[in-house]
């Protein structure tokens, strides 16, 4: 989990980083755009590596769900959580959804297939017009809030997970994967705020 | 769920001495009494585990039911008891739960293997202070079962991490090091308990405050392991004897 955890922490802190070129204008963004698809054949590695670490997380999130939820056949009458928090509790449901966004985002902004108004390669058009209506921005910073709790859990718990807890440095991991957090979340609901108030136009 | 009251308490009483003067009540009145385990009462052989009001041994931090006062709690407020939820620790009956499942990671390779023969000098096996005070800290679980009573996975990582690192951090632990992990941590899956997250519920309900450092110890325990033994192991997992325990 930790492994392809890594692997979309990554991916987002880059995707956000690209996304964030909104407000450079259509010019920075579609540039930038065109130039990942020049690449050809090395976009479509790295799009099929993320798609095998995708894919490895969700399978590997199921077989080991079902393992934890078979434990305990019968469940308590009552149980009080003591040191676990609302984000490490809803991974499962922040998972599943954001399974789910993912799927519908790549429909909606990268092959345009339930896009109203696609342009093919003006990936600034589109973001703009389709931000423009309201509940389309609002499923987004939504699904941005979902992604804050999965992250600020799993980029966390991803270390412990490695093994990794040296007492001199340990302690930068919570802060450390907190910024990411707040970083990567923050940067994507700007870009649908941005468009609703008129500072991405 | 069966609903009793306790009457005559004091507040100094713990709440295994509550449960004593409830029972002497009820054998009195002719009513089954409540079922429950002790041995040492001073909370540090792990046989009272029970769940109170939805938490692991109570709402007191670092403490055992045995070693929880009834002053904790008002006078009149209820308390529900439930025994540990788990598949690898079949219910016996009312907060009577069978943890042999524990006792069989430990046998999987929670020990040294020593010669006997004559005590050896004992100075001569040196042992650096910050591990020896680490491994007193792992040391330090009593097998209870609270952590995975209140793991929401069901998982016994703490119990076997604990186990695993304190031996790991002993010079007397360094031979059987790595098959050491592999085979516990082989029948703790096999036992039927769940996976880490880090949700640190275990943590947070140990009675001897054992930290979920030394799950991530255990972790990388494993990954150290999995390069470093080249023996194939398969865990002889110990069958339940006939007296059942």
């Amino acid at each position: 989990m930790a492994l392809t955890g890594i692997v979309g922490v990554g991916f987002i802190l880059l995707h956000v980083s690209l996304n964030l070129l909104a407000y450079g204008g259509a010019s920075a963004v579609n540039g930038t755009d065109a130039f990942l698809k020049s690449t050809g054949g090395w976009l479509w590695l790295a799009r099929a590596m993320l798609l095998v670490a995708v894919v490895l997380h969700i399978v590997m999130a199921y077989q080991l769900s079902l393992i934890s939820l078979k434990s305990r056949p019968v469940d308590y009458q009552q149980w009080e959580p003591v040191g676990s928090n609302w984000a490490s509790r809803t991974m499962r449901w922040t998972g599943v959804f954001l399974a789910l966004f993912i799927a519908l985002h790549i429909l909606h902004l990268a092959t345009g297939t339930l896009h109203p108004n696609f342009i093919q390669d003006n990936v600034y058009h589109n973001v703009v017009t389709t931000f423009r209506v309201w509940y389309v921005a609002a499923l987004y910073i939504f699904a941005m809030c979902l992604l804050a709790l999965h992250v600020y859990h799993g980029a966390w718990s991803m270390f412990q997970s490695l093994g990794y807890n040296h007492p001199k440095y340990a302690g930068w991991i919570r802060p450390v994967a907190t910024c990411i957090t707040v970083v990567v979340v923050l940067g994507f609901i700007s870009i649908p705020v941005g468009v609703l108030t008129g500072a991405i136009h | 769920m069966v609903q009793y009251e306790a009457t005559k308490v004091e507040p100094e009483m713990s709440v295994l001495e509550m449960l004593d003067v409830l029972n002497e009540k009820l054998i009195s009145q002719g009513e089954e009494p409540i079922a429950f385990d002790s041995d040492c009462r001073e909370g540090i052989c792990g046989t009272c585990g029970m769940m109170i009001n939805g938490i692991a041994h109570g709402p007191q931090r670092g403490t055992t039911v045995c070693q929880l006062q009834i002053r904790n709690f008002r006078d009149g407020d209820p308390l529900r008891l439930e025994p540990w939820q788990d598949r690898a620790f079949p219910v016996i009956k009312d907060v009577v739960v069978n943890r042999a499942s524990l006792d069989r990671i430990i046998q999987a390779g929670g020990f040294i293997s020593a010669q006997t023969g004559s005590v050896p000098e004992a100075n001569s096996v040196q042992v650096p202070k910050t591990n020896a005070d680490q491994a007193m800290d792992a040391a330090a679980c009593i097998g209870c079962g609270a952590c995975v009573a209140a793991c929401p996975n069901g998982s016994a990582s703490l119990f076997t991490a604990a186990k695993i690192s304190h031996l790991a951090l002993m010079p007397q632990g360094q031979p059987e090091r790595s098959r050491r992990v592999i085979s516990m941590v082989a029948d703790m899956d096999q036992e039927g308990f769940g996976n880490c997250t880090m949700h640190r519920e275990c943590e947070a309900v140990c009675p001897k405050e054992i930290s979920v450092r030394f799950i991530v110890q255990m972790n990388r325990e494993y990954l150290r392991a999995s390069f470093k033994e080249r023996e194939i192991i398969i865990p002889a997992i110990a069958q339940p004897s006939a007296a059942g325990v």
